[in-house]
Formats: C-alpha cells, sequence, structure tokens
C-alpha cells in the first residue's frame, strides 16, 4: 500500500474506534433506559436515538454544523472552555460517525439487554446481591456478546460515514478524508479510477471483517446458554 | 415462631391471601395450580409487595405494612429455590454454589448432602433436571439463609430423580439447619415430606 492509503486507512481506523468508544457508554445508558425504563417521553427519546436512521445523513450533518459552528449552541461553550472547534477536524468527523452509529448500537444492545432473564436477577437478589452486584455479575456478562455485536456493528457503521461527514467537516486530506471520502475525491478526479479501485477493495474488506466479527458475537450470544 | 404471616395481595384481578403460624421444621401449602402459591412465597422473599398485613421469619418482621416496614430482598437472608432452577446459565455450577457464600468453607458438606460433588466443575446447561435442582437447592443453602422456600421442588422430574431430590430435602429438614416453608400440589409428596401442612385454597389460619 502507498504512504496515501495507509495513511487514509490509519485516520478512517482512529475516526471509527474513536467515535465507537465515546458513543458505546451512551448507547448502553441509552438502550437501558429503552430497555428497562418507565417514563413519560419514553416513545418521544426512542424516536430520537432512531432519527440518523431514517433523516437523509446530509440533514444530521447540516444539523451538527449548525450545532458545532463558532456561535452555535455546542460550538460556543467548546470555544470557550477548550479554545477550539471541531469543524474541519477529525474530531468533528468522529462526532458525525458517532451520531450515525447511535441508533444502530441502541438497538442492538436494548435487546441484548430485554433479552436477559429477570428471573435470574430476582435469583441474584435473593442470595444476598444488591442491585450493583447483580448488574455487574449477571445482567451486563449476559448481555456482553449483544452489547459487543452492537460496537461492531456500530463500527462499520462509522468507518463507512459519508454524508453527514463531508457536509459537518468537509473533505480535508490527512485531517477528515476518511476512506469514503477519499474514495469520492479520486472519483472526482480525471484518471482517479485506479485508486478509486484500490480504496474501494480496502472499505469493502474492513466492513466485511467488521461485520463477519459482529455475526459470530451475536451467533454466540445466541447459543442457547439459557438453562432454566 | 418460625413463620409467621398474614398477607394478602391483589394479583391479575383476584386476590392471593395466606395466613399462618407454624413453629414445624418443614411446613408445606398444598393447593392446585393456580391458587397463588408461588406468590405467597414471592411476597415472603420480597419479590412482591403484599398489599396488606405481615410477614415475620423467627422473630424478624420482614414486612408490615402498618409499621412501614418492607426489607429489600437482598436483606431478608432468603434461601428461595425457585420452581426453575435458575442457575446462572454462564457460570459453573461451583461459582453458582458459591454466588450467595461468604467462603467456600461449607461447600464440600453441603455438595456431599446433596450429591453433587461431581457436579462442580460443569455448565449448568449440561445439567440434567433433577441435578439442576439439587445445584439450586445447595445454592440457596450455602448463602447463609435464615429459612428456605421451596417452590414445587419436586416437580417435572421423573420418579427416580424425585426420589432423590426428595431425600436430599429430607436430610435438609432432619439436619435442622433453618426452618422449611415449601409449596406442591402433591399431597402424597406433602404427607412424606411434612411436619405440618397447610392447605392453601382455604384461608388457614392455625397455630402451629
Amino acid at each position: 500500500m502507498s504512504d496515501g492509503l495507509i495513511g487514509i486507512v490509519r485516520l478512517t481506523l482512529l475516526i471509527g474506534g474513536v467515535a465507537t468508544l465515546v458513543t458505546l457508554p451512551i448507547a448502553f445508558a441509552l438502550a437501558w433506559l429503552l430497555a428497562r425504563g418507565r417514563f413519560p417521553g419514553k416513545v418521544l427519546l426512542d424516536g430520537i436515538v432512531h432519527l440518523p436512521l431514517v433523516v437523509p445523513p446530509v440533514v444530521t450533518g447540516w444539523i451538527l454544523l449548525l450545532a458545532f459552528a463558532p456561535a452555535g449552541v455546542l460550538g460556543a461553550p467548546l470555544e470557550r472552555w477548550f479554545g477550539g472547534s471541531v469543524l474541519f477536524r477529525w474530531t468533528g468527523a468522529a462526532i458525525a460517525a458517532g451520531v450515525m452509529a447511535l441508533p444502530l448500537m441502541v438497538r442492538a444492545i436494548r435487546l441484548s439487554i430485554e433479552a436477559v432473564d429477570r428471573r435470574l436477577e430476582q435469583a441474584a437478589s435473593t442470595l444476598g446481591a444488591g442491585r450493583w452486584r447483580v448488574f455487574a455479575t449477571i445482567t451486563l456478562p449476559l448481555a456482553a456478546p449483544g452489547v459487543a455485536a452492537g460496537a461492531v456493528l456500530g463500527f462499520a457503521r462509522s468507518i463507512g460515514e459519508f454524508g453527514a461527514t463531508i457536509t459537518f467537516v468537509s473533505n480535508v486530506p490527512g485531517e477528515t478524508q476518511t476512506l469514503p471520502l477519499a474514495i469520492y475525491a479520486a472519483l472526482q478526479r480525471p484518471g482517479g479510477e485506479a485508486e478509486v479501485w484500490r480504496l474501494a477493495a480496502v472499505s469493502v474488506a474492513l466492513s466485511l471483517i467488521a461485520l463477519i466479527v459482529s455475526e459470530a458475537l451475536v451467533r454466540r450470544a445466541g447459543r442457547g446458554v439459557h438453562v432454566l | 415462631m418460625s413463620f409467621d404471616l398474614s398477607v394478602s395481595v391483589q394479583r391479575g384481578g383476584r386476590i392471593v391471601s395466606a395466613a399462618l403460624r407454624t413453629d414445624a421444621a418443614l411446613t408445606v401449602l398444598v393447593g392446585p395450580s393456580g391458587a397463588g402459591k408461588t406468590t405467597i412465597l414471592d411476597m415472603i422473599a420480597g419479590l412482591i409487595r403484599p398489599d396488606h398485613g405481615h410477614i415475620r421469619v423467627l422473630g424478624r418482621t420482614l414486612f408490615d405494612r402498618s409499621a412501614g416496614v418492607d426489607l429489600p430482598v437482598p436483606q431478608r437472608a432468603v434461601g428461595y429455590v425457585f420452581q426453575e432452577a435458575r442457575l446462572f446459565p454462564h457460570r459453573r455450577v461451583r461459582a453458582n454454589l458459591l454466588y450467595g457464600a461468604r467462603d467456600d468453607q461449607r461447600l464440600a458438606e453441603v455438595a456431599a448432602t446433596l450429591d453433587i460433588a461431581h457436579l462442580l466443575d460443569r455448565w449448568p446447561r449440561t445439567l440434567s433436571g433433577g441435578e439442576a435442582r439439587r445445584v439450586a437447592i445447595g445454592r440457596a443453602l450455602l448463602s447463609a439463609p435464615r429459612f428456605l422456600l421451596l417452590d414445587e421442588p419436586l416437580s417435572s422430574l421423573d420418579p427416580a430423580r424425585r426420589e432423590e431430590a426428595m431425600r436430599a430435602i429430607e436430610r435438609v429438614r432432619d439436619a435442622r439447619l433453618v426452618p422449611i416453608l415449601m409449596v406442591t400440589h402433591d399431597r402424597a409428596e406433602a404427607e412424606r415430606l411434612a411436619d405440618r401442612i397447610v392447605p392453601i385454597d382455604q384461608a388457614a389460619v392455625d397455630e402451629g
């Protein structure tokens, strides 16, 4: 691989990895609320979480742009406290990737939490375990394969992110130009076909690996380990 | 008084109630399916909150509506053997047995009593119904409970396994470690195991 290609792949993996790691706890908390919580506005929260899945990505990118602009609701405090902006930066690309991956991760994790047998949690509490011990020793380990599958799925979605990213942080080589954006740039360039082929092949390979890992985790989770 | 309770709760449009005072080593509540036997045990364990009444076990108040007492489940020191074994599928038998135990000092003794010493390194999914039931009884015993609740501990076992489980319960009963409250729909089972039988379909108020 050429240096340019290696740089693009490295940046893509960095953005996808950071987006997944930062989004995972948020997705878990939302999934927990949606699976176990009973509160007014639950349907609304469910809808908002799922919005990035159905809204055109360019709209999501535009909303992020408004929010993180220097005078935006999130951009202004960022500027004030950290003296910087995420616009045209890899951090902005990671935010876009994380927002787009969120609904997929919440869905996978929510299903795995809902699949945990509450009767096992009751059994643990009769054995003297408090709420946190039940969570750490029963709920979380039983939901873990689904959580891992959700994370891998979110990562796969992140490294393929295009529309929201290019709208939000533009296509800056070495900063926000991930694999899909590099493919787009190469397509615009006369004589860039060979480059497109190379980038597309790497992109497909990465996505395939992520999907296979995700599938393997889900299979493991579904392997009838519940005995009652 | 081992068990002293008088509770009622509305479940699914009808009222489940029980009243009982007993000092027997093993008390059996007998009643047909759907009489609310499991609901009664769930109330004693704290998994269902009664609408009215009180629950006292060995002089300790677990629940008292009028006094505003409602101990959380983990503080009730209950050994609850559910109708389904409810073993933790991601933990081996040994880890299941020790889940509620402070240490493993009594593990060997309890495993020998219940004839499960050879199962310690197995996964729950590889156990037969009878084995899983005995592990569940052992897990409850090892959590240092002040009393045992057994919900249909012999149901869905073939005759040989039933006999094994029945003997295990008799050994626990005769060791008089803790008072036992058991529910079943099987009158013959009740008569063999119980020091005291309380029918559940009628209002059962008695002096034990």
